[in-house]
């Protein structure tokens, strides 16, 4: 984000002239409108913003979004975005990805932009599967999903984006998933925060991964199955009879019944997303035993890269001017006299 | 061997007859090859001696050759390092293809450099590293400076290492410290010998070691005691004090310049003129690294360099700043240009401008790091997936970079398209005189983004070209002009997403004629010497510069009608070349590759052009080229061009490559 003043716009503001090709119920349309709806609120420039996205069906993005828009090459967006954001600081940059692009071909690139912590948000769809391609496993699908590739269920243990994130240095991290009303909430906080903001949305990829997510997104097991983390908010979930405590033995997280709304004397934990060991435990805490968390799981903002690379460009030219006849002529020289029979002349 | 008589050639300069003998009094040109361990300071004390023959007046070209290792183990073959340099009073285009003068610091240096030298030249050896110990590192059983093998050459042995001492000892260093002032000992005679002065490199050491002034002291003793060895000594035979007349230039300020250096400022120079910041993205690889390092110290000039995670990045964050209003540029070798092509390819569909440097080096794959090559030809026209013309430029010299650099900069941001510039390790790491330009004299080329819509009827128009197929390069932030690009083929004009049949031939066409279009913006072929029709012209781009000009020289003056043509746009290639070629009954095109630009210039101009390959890491020595010249006029059919063997007498001598 950036110390711009705010803009007035409206959802319609930010919607192109070009006809959406998604496949009708794909996950992204929700996403879509989150963000339209989310742009307006955080006061967006749509002159100061930059979609960038690589390859997949995510990043048909930026084609959707009346702002300035990079639809790049396979899992590079991060680099594109690194430039874009160098050569002019004042743009709003944010990333589309998927997990092939973002954790598979582009992986290298991802790790990267968050050690860096270029101010960006990087949204990656995760839809456990490559849709593009017509529905191969990805490097998060779950041991044994059956695919094209994988006639008898995939063999790779698959990577965890928000693990991967908070082991490169990522200083946000949050997770949502498509039809989630508190998506706009998570993006908000993501625009809010200085640095490379990594925002993992779980996306129903409606071909070849129908309902991937329904164990904890279906109406009837979402309150069971998942728990938004709020600063400063007890960790509580199924309808606040149950919480999240810290197991001091195993130096874990447990979960602990919650009698009559009373977490306190249940133990359970308060969200700190300035804690990066919690954070490390609510990423990574098994979905079933556990719920999945959700909301901003990790935000503690740090210097960021183009604020860095400012500083040390002015450092390295301070005192200097840009003049480009004496750089020309820097170092030793001679000069060749109008008779030049004579000794060249040192000067 | 085809090249045996290239070792009996002479420097480049006046020719064989007029060619120097250390015993005249005042040659033309001379070569001199200073060898000794890594960690001896060759490189230094090339650069020095390069340093003091510029400031004499003399023209010159040097040949620094170094191993890949970073600390070679001491004494070994493969741990020796060699500069070369051939300064003259007449033009000097290469770097010699035989030295008049080894200095040999080690018996490895000797070994792995000594064919290479003139029959009669000279040898100074420094007795003092010729024990034992060496003698085995260097595979000799007996010293080489008793067993009378050095009978063709003068041989000039004393122990420098013990005169070094000797000379430094009233500044109590160590023994390490004191031999480490060796090369400046040696750099010492060297400025004797050749009547230079002393004082630029007394004030250099002197600025060099300011914090250690016991430092700078002993060097300067060395150096002085050097010059002094060679002012008194009672030297019976070869040691003689020569004086080479200094060359007649053109008047102006001058400064020596490495192709490495040529390039970096060739582009601050065209981003400057462009009227726009330039962001550098790099990845280090040799011999490419050297443009980041000088562009980190440039950065006043509006420069952003980007350090990235490998190459793929370093280009795309290029274009990327590119698509935010600033000269995006990246720069490698061929494996990493390889790993860029299909950013490239997006930057040709999106048509943003872009620079490529391309410091070749001898390939496949990681094939010769520090070795030089132009094999990356196909690799910059061709090589790229789907239909993914770009204009290719090629520099010929060291101070020639400079311009092509900033042609570059203009073909890239006049065309709004991504542009390769190619040079190579030899032009890279080379050196030679360059009269400084006048930044006033420079034709500035101002970028004109657009700021206000282009479509009076609605939505900006990202794609709508002008006459010369040129979109608008319109930068992210420009208010009211938001829209959406990227690699999928677009619709005319607005660039949406459109891949109806029609549309991509017709997409297809105008980026082809963009580029091809560009070859009437560029100065028409002339021939480099020689008339523009006749029995043969020798044709070439990049470093061959050097070797074919001094072999044209030479086979003109003894008679053959031979003129030399030299093409720095090698993608378009400039629209008259086809008919000047015409003009010729044979083109020979000398390449150090298996023979691309042959293969282009056939396809092109369906031209009879007959190879003349070297692909052994060296560069051609001016002999080859002048005998594949002498077949054309032989007599003999079938003779002509083919393939040019390994040079023993050139740098690198094989042994240190095979140890």
């Amino acid at each position: 984000m950036n110390d711009m003043t705010p803009i007035q716009t409206t959802l319609k503001d930010w919607e192109t002239d070009q006809e959406v090709r998604w496949c009708p119920g794909c996950g992204d349309y929700a996403i879509l409108k989150a963000v339209q709806r989310t742009l307006p609120m955080v006061g967006a420039d749509p002159k100061n913003t930059v979609f960038v996205s690589g390859i997949g069906c995510s990043s048909r993005f930026p084609y959707y979004i009346e702002s300035y828009g990079f639809h790049t090459i396979h899992g590079r967006a991060p680099a594109f975005a690194t430039g874009i954001k160098l050569a002019n600081p004042d743009l709003d940059v944010w990333l589309v990805t998927g997990d092939g692009d973002g954790m598979s071909i582009g992986g290298n690139h991802t790790m990267h932009i968050l050690r860096r912590n270029l101010d960006c948000q990087i949204m990656l769809f995760n839809n456990e599967i490559y849709g593009l391609t017509k529905g191969q496993y990805s490097p998060t699908s779950r041991v044994g999903t059956p695919s094209p590739t994988s006639p008898i269920g995939s063999v790779d243990r698959p990577a965890l984006p928000c693990a991967f994130a908070l082991g490169a240095g990522a200083r946000f991290v949050a997770r949502g998933y498509d039809v989630s009303k508190d998506l706009p909430e998570v993006l908000i906080a993501a625009y809010r925060h200085k640095g490379a903001a990594f925002i993992e949305i779980f996306q129903n990829c409606i071909v070849y991964n129908k309902d991937r997510f329904d164990d904890f997104i279906a109406k009837a097991v979402a309150a069971d199955n998942q728990i938004m983390c709020r600063d400063g908010e007890p960790l509580l979930f199924a309808k606040n009879t149950k919480g999240l405590s810290l197991d001091l033995k195993t130096l874990s997280l447990k979960v602990v019944p919650v009698l009559d709304g009373d977490w306190q004397a249940a133990g359970v934990a308060v969200h700190n997303p300035r804690n990066r060991g919690l954070a490390h435990m609510l990423i990574e805490m098994p979905f079933g035993a556990f719920p999945m968390a959700l909301g901003v799981i990790y935000d503690d903002p740090a210097p960021t890269f183009e604020s860095a690379v400012i500083a040390e460009r002015a450092s390295l030219i301070a005192g200097k001017t840009a003049d480009l006849g004496k750089l020309l002529s820097k170092g030793q020289t001679w000069t060749v006299p109008e008779s030049s029979d004579a000794h060249g002349l040192m000067d | 061997m085809a090249t045996r008589s290239a070792q009996y050639g002479s420097a480049d300069g006046a020719g064989q007859d007029a060619q120097a003998s250390v015993h005249e009094a005042s040659p033309e040109a001379v070569v001199v090859r200073f060898a000794g361990d890594s960690g001896d300071g060759m490189q230094l004390t090339g650069g020095q001696f390069t340093l003091s023959t510029a400031l004499a007046g003399n023209d010159l070209a040097t040949f620094p050759d170094f191993p890949a290792e970073i600390r070679a183990p001491q004494g070994t073959l493969f741990g020796v390092s060699a500069f070369q340099i051939n300064f003259g009073s007449s033009e000097i285009t290469t770097a010699g293809d035989a030295p008049d003068v080894l200095v040999a610091m080690n018996p490895a240096a000797l070994k792995t450099n000594v064919q290479a030298l003139k029959p009669g030249g000279l040898v100074i050896a420094d007795t003092g590293e010729f024990n034992k110990r060496n003698l085995e590192k260097a595979r000799y059983e007996v010293s080489p400076l008793d067993d009378g093998s050095l009978a063709r050459w003068d041989v000039l042995a004393f122990d420098i290492s013990a005169l070094t001492m000797e000379a430094v000892k009233p500044l109590g260093l160590g023994n390490k410290e004191a031999l480490r002032c060796k090369n400046m000992w040696t750099l010492g005679l060297a400025l004797w010998m050749f009547d230079r002065d002393r004082q630029p490199l007394i004030d250099w050491l002197n600025a060099k070691f300011a914090k250690n002034p016991v430092l700078a002291q002993a060097n300067i003793a060395a150096l002085n005691a050097g010059h002094a060895y060679g002012e008194t000594a009672e030297l019976a035979g070869p040691l003689r004090k020569l004086h080479v007349d200094p060359v007649a230039s053109e008047p102006g300020l001058y400064r020596t310049i490495t192709g490495a250096e040529a390039v970096s400022l060739g582009l601050v120079a065209g981003a400057q003129l462009a009227g726009l910041p330039m962001f550098f993205g790099g990845y280090p690889i040799t011999p490419a690294s050297a443009i980041l390092h000088n562009l980190v110290k440039m950065k006043e000039f509006g420069i952003t360099t980007f350090q990235a995670e490998d190459e793929i990045a370093a280009i795309c964050a290029a274009i990327g700043a590119s698509y935010a209003g600033q000269l995006g540029v990246t720069s490698s070798s061929g494996p990493g240009i390889a790993l860029k092509g299909e950013a490239m390819g997006l930057a040709i569909m999106t048509e943003l401008p872009l620079v490529i440097v391309n410091s070749q080096r001898g390939g496949p794959s990681t094939g010769l790091p520090t070795k030089t090559e132009q094999s990356d030809l196909y690799q910059a026209v061709y090589g790229r997936n789907g239909d993914a013309p770009l204009p290719v430029i090629a520099a010929r010299s060291p101070a020639d970079a400079f311009e092509c650099a900033v042609e570059a900069c203009r073909i890239a941001v006049s065309y709004m398209t991504p542009v390769i510039l190619l040079t190579d390790g030899y032009i890279g790491n080379a050196s030679e005189p360059w009269k400084v330009p006048d930044p006033t004299s420079f034709t500035p080329f101002p970028v004109s983004f657009l700021e206000e819509s282009n479509n009076p009827a609605g939505k900006v128009l990202p794609f709508k070209r002008d006459a010369r197929g040129v979109r608008p390069w319109i930068k992210a932030g420009t208010p009211g002009l938001m829209h959406r690009i990227g690699g999928i083929e677009k619709a005319i004009d607005t660039g949406n997403i459109d891949y109806a049949p029609d549309v991509h031939q017709a997409q297809t066409d105008a980026r082809k004629a963009r580029i091809d279009g560009i070859a009437r913006d560029v100065p028409p072929q002339e021939a480099a010497l020689g008339e523009a029709r006749g029995t043969l012209a020798v044709v070439g781009w990049g470093s061959t510069f050097g070797p074919i000009h001094q072999a044209v020289r030479r086979a003109r003056r003894t008679g053959f009608d031979v003129s030399h043509i030299h093409v720095r746009h090698v993608w378009p290639l400039p629209a008259n070349l086809g008919e000047l070629l015409g003009g010729f009954d044979h083109v020979l095109v000398p390449e150090m590759n298996t023979g691309q630009f042959k293969t282009v210039l056939r396809d092109q101009f369906l031209v009879d052009a007959v190879p003349l390959a070297k692909t052994s890491g060296q560069p051609f020595a001016i002999a080859e080229i002048e005998a594949a010249i002498a077949a054309f006029f032989d007599g003999i059919s079938d003779n002509e061009g083919g393939e040019v063997a390994v040079n023993d007498t050139q740098l690198p001598a094989p042994e240190i490559e095979h140890p």
